[in-house]
């Protein structure tokens, strides 16, 4: 009893001491950063990753002491209204100075209103379609746009695949979706190329049997398929099946581990595009993937990357506003970066508030993807 | 004509699976007047189940699936059992919206236990396909898979087993009898809990059934699968007339070759909307569905 009484008494005299401690480190200019992503539901490999990436900076950048970043995560489950309710309640409730999310464009184009309208900015690390940033000046992005995706996507079918004939298959509810296919589809007809045929499924759908039926029929070279991995891996598999030639290529939304976990052989041999690749060679690339590689246990996704990124140029964009942690130094410091060096490249964001960074082209394969080349702005 | 037979052969495999999950819809319907939201989720409790079975028990998958479904089946009997009986005498919505919180709390409960990312299933058989061009030179180009058959076999095997339940057996016999009369059954001593369990337990192990075989055929297994596939099942059961067991399948295969001639022939955008244009438009000719009977009004 006494025994336990004493220990008891060393616990709280340690914690007393330690709460003092972190006290005396909470000192350092802090940054309330409100964090929504997809911790659940179809794309929840992309929460996972971005916040795997974040949550290593935050952890980085609160033991060097000179910020402090205070993040509240919430999950905006992969659907559009969530994402809305989430944002609300970060701002709202949480009184946090800067938004960071979230992934599906179709989800931070529905929370974006939402930040513009209270004026707080919202930094979204990865979505691409370009309606995002429109919503107002204080919103923006860290990641390239879907028209230089699109049409980076269908260079590389027409100039290094050398396929004059494409199908498309798109979710049709899907803003990013849509977007990168309109990219596409400009791009790949004007180097003189077809489109011989359009199929549409749903998020959700897990049979695309009819699908590829058709697509097999009209014999394309390439079949760009601008979804997320969830159904994408699923489509590959079937289209093994089905003896559909491919190859299949697609942008940032394929970017996942379970994409061929899903797909099993019917990974193979197909290509898409990335904001980064963990084999650059660049030295602060390599010193990044080691780091994570450490902690993770497997090497960085694009998504961690640009987690990654998304609250190192938060802290940044604090710093450049003096410490200071109104919204619209915030916003105005946001909008005027040029040159940040990130993970995923060197963001400079123009009047649109989009960053204008290189991208890479990944090939799947089996035993791992490989990094095939990289494509400038 | 190849195509048209490719898309007729992807109609009949999903359609199988919308056919084992109506029946449950349906069967239920007939007795309990009582649309049982929760059944998609118990379909796809049936794949989680599957992949318990195989890969962490390493079952072979016949046993896997004989366990299965007794397992997701009991699973219904208890849900029946503390959620839908203690409302048996309450007006119809109140089991209704409890069906609905039902379905929920079972999906939430997936999610945080298994987590919300696709599983793989564990393939119990290789894939093979067969091309019919080798056999008959019309069909140049179509394929079948050997998980189709699997699916359509087993699916029909259990159909047909169901249907002698149903008529040939003394338990059977109480379902119907409960399904024309729930009052005049009691009063004649059909010990109404028992059926009624046994008639969950049925339903529910067909979908069991049917999240197995889902999963053996697209390969992965996922929190969210059963609210599609349900709502699709649902229309199915409607379509055929809910509450008739075969309606039940044939709404299915109209349902899903529908969809598939669709996406084939039309714009693939157009799937649900069409399939469930065909509802509405066999609903207004006959709105008891395509095999069911005008309810007589009860004086």
């Amino acid at each position: 009893m006494v025994a336990n009484f004493r220990k008891n008494l060393v616990i709280s005299a340690i914690l007393a001491v330690s709460t003092a401690f972190s006290a005396s480190l909470s000192a350092a200019p802090t940054l309330k950063v409100g964090i929504y992503l997809p911790m659940s539901g179809r794309t929840a490999s992309f929460g996972a990753d971005v916040y795997s990436g974040m949550k290593m900076a935050i952890d980085e950048i609160n033991k060097a002491g000179k910020v402090k970043i205070n993040a509240i995560l919430e999950d905006e489950k992969s659907e559009p209204t969530d994402s809305a309710n989430a944002v609300k309640k970060l701002i709202n409730i949480d009184k946090v100075n800067i938004v960071l999310g979230s992934v599906a464009s179709s989800n931070t184009n529905a929370a974006a209103p939402i930040a513009q309208a209270a004026k707080i900015p919202l930094m979204t690390p990865a979505s691409t379609n370009p309606n995002v940033t429109k919503n107002g000046e204080y919103i923006s992005r860290i990641c390239f746009i879907d028209d230089f995706q699109g049409s980076a996507l269908a260079k590389f079918a027409k100039n290094d695949l050398k396929a004059t004939k494409a199908a498309i298959v798109l979710d049709s509810a899907s803003d990013y979706s849509q977007g990168l296919s309109a990219a596409f589809r400009k791009e790949f007809k004007a180097l003189g190329g077809e489109i011989v045929t359009e199929v549409s499924y749903q998020a959700g759908d897990q049979d695309f049997s009819s699908q590829l039926t058709k697509i097999r029929t009209k014999k394309p070279e390439v079949i760009f398929v601008p979804g997320y991995y969830s159904e994408v891996g699923n489509m590959m598999r079937q289209a093994t099946k089905l003896k559909v030639k491919g190859p299949f290529i697609g942008g940032d939304g394929w970017s996942a581990d379970e994409l061929a976990q899903l797909a099993g052989d019917g990974i193979e041999g197909h290509f898409y595009s990335a904001h980064f690749s963990h084999e650059d060679t660049d030295p602060a690339v390599q010193g990044f993937v080691k780091k994570y590689k450490s902690l993770m246990k497997k090497n960085p996704s694009d998504m961690a990357a640009l987690g990654y990124d998304a609250i190192y140029f938060a802290a940044d964009v604090f710093k450049r506003n003096g410490f200071k942690t109104d919204a619209e130094g915030l916003k105005n410091a946001i909008n005027t970066t040029k040159n940040y060096p990130g993970i995923t490249g060197n963001i400079t964001l123009d009047s649109d508030r989009n960053a204008t960074k290189p991208l890479v082209i990944i090939a799947t394969h089996k035993g791992g993807h490989k990094f095939k080349q990289r494509v400038q702005p | 004509m190849s195509e048209f037979v490719q898309y007729l052969v992807n109609g009949f495999a999903q359609g199988s699976i919308y056919a084992l999950i109506a029946l449950g819809y349906t069967m239920v319907y007939g007795i309990l007047k009582l649309i049982n939201f929760a059944h998609g989720e118990i379909y796809m409790i049936g794949g989680y189940c599957g992949i318990f079975l195989l890969s962490t028990l390493g079952l072979p998958f016949w046993a896997a699936l004989m366990l299965a479904m007794p397992i997701v089946g009991i699973f219904a009997v208890l849900i029946e059992r503390f959620a839908y009986r203690p409302l048996r005498g309450a007006p119809r919505i109140a089991p209704l919206i409890t069906a609905i919180g039902v379905s929920i709390v079972l999906l939430e409960l997936t999610r945080l236990v298994a987590g919300a990312q696709p599983r793989p299933f564990p393939q119990p058989f290789e894939d093979m396909s067969y091309e019919l061009g080798n056999w008959i030179p019309a069909l140049d180009g179509v394929i079948i898979q050997r998980n189709q058959i699997m699916v359509f076999i087993i699916a029909i095997v259990l159909m047909v087993l169901l249907n002698a339940i149903v008529m040939k057996t003394k338990i059977g016999r109480a379902m119907r009898a409960l399904s024309m009369d729930f009052d005049a059954s009691r009063l004649m001593g059909v010990p109404i809990d028992r059926v009624i369990a046994f008639t969950f337990f049925i339903g529910a192990s067909l979908a069991g059934a049917g999240g197995m075989l889902v999963g053996m055929y697209y390969n992965q297994v996922e929190p969210y699968m059963g609210q599609l596939a349900g709502l699709k099942a649902f229309t199915a059961a409607v379509l055929g007339g809910i509450g008739v067991i075969p309606g039940a399948v044939i709404g299915a295969f109209i349902l899903s070759i529908s969809e598939a001639l669709v996406v084939g022939y039309s714009e693939s955008s157009y799937r649900d909307a069409i399939a469930f244009a065909i509802l509405i438009v066999v609903l207004m000719f006959r709105p008891w569905g395509i095999l069911g009977r005008p309810e007589r009004v009860k004086v």
